[in-house]
């Protein structure tokens, strides 16, 4: 039992290059995840039943399974149809994919909290369906949905390490390699760390978003 | 193809190992829900600040890292885990965390006058707690560890990790073996869903009964200290837990 810090000095080069790639997957993985919920959230509202129930079923499935075995899924199952792609591609696409169907449900909430007489006043006022979005309902929506996808921002990062399972060197995956290499586990610890110290001040960052926005 | 020997050998038992690790987590994560989301609600601020600086660290970690870390540095402390229940811990202090806030949250959306009834009433903190407090927030915090026990049991998947054999584990086991991906990992989506799925289901009784509960009490202050609690702080408490949840 003892703490060496030469060991964590060794580390730090890695420790950095993971630090970028954890970062590089949350940053597209959140791109993703925030573009495909809204897809899947107007998807689900949708008059054709055709669009609407594949949808809500696919998202269901999705969000009630191991985002862990969705890795597995698509980098183990989606070549033998498809693309084969990179570890941390997989990795993005995967965390991207999962996290959309948790948007999802925050887009339509947001969009159900737009009070009926909104809709319509902009009937009423005989606007078209697409101004009806742009003008009233969206700007309205965003206000409610910005602190919870802000929490879903925190979540990712938190669940991100999951890609260093199918081989891809974020913080988890070039602590474990290093600890393997060198029979040490430092490494872990200071990732352990690094975690708190990036997620603690991120939550507290949504939460003066949300007493700002929430009102 | 899926040999029949290797179906009872390796995932019968790990569904069955699935099974258990939720279990034994959603135990000691309850436990550790009420113990921290109370103390969160206490009135000295040394126990408030230490049930806070436990919240913080474990809603912010990483279940994963977590887990790596308890099985692989933790034995450097002199402190060795079976794989099994080095999972355990990790799952169970991490969804504790995010239990805690659902609790201190319903805790906090009873109404003051109930609690002011209380003290009227001469009651000790305790009896507060377990006669008052705690039956009103109940109803309020049932559907929400619901979600947190499905987020629980997609996160035991990560106990196969550090080698414990659940179904995951049996799964990428049979990869090695045969090659065979598309069905394995099929299979595997579709028995998480169809666990997720009992759950929901088990839960919704649950959650019928702690409702029913409410009415059991005189129909009008029931219904007003609803409306109330559902109007003060459970609704922020609520948009809270919820983003928590990874």
């Amino acid at each position: 039992m003892s703490w060496d810090w030469n060991v964590v000095d060794d580390f730090m080069p890695r420790f950095w290059d993971g630090v970028l790639v954890t970062l590089q997957a949350l940053a597209i993985g959140t791109l993703i995840a925030f573009a495909l919920g809204l897809v899947w959230a107007l998807a689900q509202r949708s008059a054709q039943v055709w669009v609407r129930w594949p949808v809500v079923a696919v998202t269901e499935f999705i969000r009630n399974t191991p985002l862990l075995v969705q890795l597995f899924f698509l980098f183990y199952v989606v070549p033998n149809f498809g693309p084969s792609m990179s570890p941390l591609t997989t990795g993005i696409v995967g965390l991207g994919l999962h996290y959309s169907t948790y948007t999802a449900e925050v887009y339509r909430a947001g969009i159900d909290g737009v009070p009926a007489g909104q809709w319509e006043a902009a009937t009423a006022l005989s606007l078209s369906k697409g101004r009806t979005w742009r003008a009233v309902i969206l700007p309205q929506a965003i206000r409610r949905v910005v602190p919870p996808l802000g929490n879903y921002v925190v979540a990712m990062l938190k669940d991100s390490p999951m890609i260093a399972t199918i081989g891809a060197f974020d913080m988890l995956g070039e602590a474990q390699a290093f600890s393997n290499e060198t029979f040490t586990t430092e490494a872990l610890t200071v990732v352990g760390v690094a975690f708190i110290v990036i997620a603690y001040p991120a939550s507290l960052l949504i939460r003066a978003l949300e007493r700002r926005l929430v009102r | 193809m899926m040999s029949s020997e290797f179906f009872t050998t390796w995932f019968l038992p790990g569904i069955w190992v699935t099974v258990q690790v939720t279990v034994y987590a959603a135990a000691l994560g309850a436990a550790i829900s009420f113990g921290i989301g109370i103390a969160r609600s206490s009135r000295y601020w040394i126990v408030r600040f230490l049930a806070g600086v436990y919240f913080e660290v474990f809603r912010g970690m990483s279940a994963l890292v977590l887990m790596f870390w308890m099985f692989f540095a933790l034995p450097l402390f002199g402190w060795q885990l079976v794989p099994m229940w080095a999972g355990v811990s990790a799952l169970g202090l991490t969804y504790g965390a995010y239990g805690s806030e659902i609790v201190r949250g319903s805790l906090a959306a009873v109404t003051p006058a109930q609690k002011e009834a209380g003290i009227a009433l001469n009651f000790t903190r305790l009896q507060r707690l377990r006669l008052i407090e705690l039956p009103q927030a109940w109803p309020e915090m049932v559907p929400p560890f619901n979600n947190l026990l499905i987020e629980l049991l997609k996160g035991t998947a990560l106990v196969s990790v550090i080698t414990v054999a659940d179904m995951t584990f049996a799964g990428n086991l049979l990869r090695l073996g045969t090659n065979e991906t598309t069905p394995i990992y099929t299979l595997l989506l579709v028995l998480y869903f169809v666990l997720a799925f009992l759950i929901t289901r088990g839960m919704r009784l649950l959650e019928r009964r702690a409702k029913a509960g409410i009415g059991q009490r005189p129909e009008k202050t029931g219904s007003i200290t609803r409306k109330l609690g559902a109007r003060g702080e459970s609704l922020q408490a609520g948009s809270q837990s919820a983003g928590g949840m990874g």
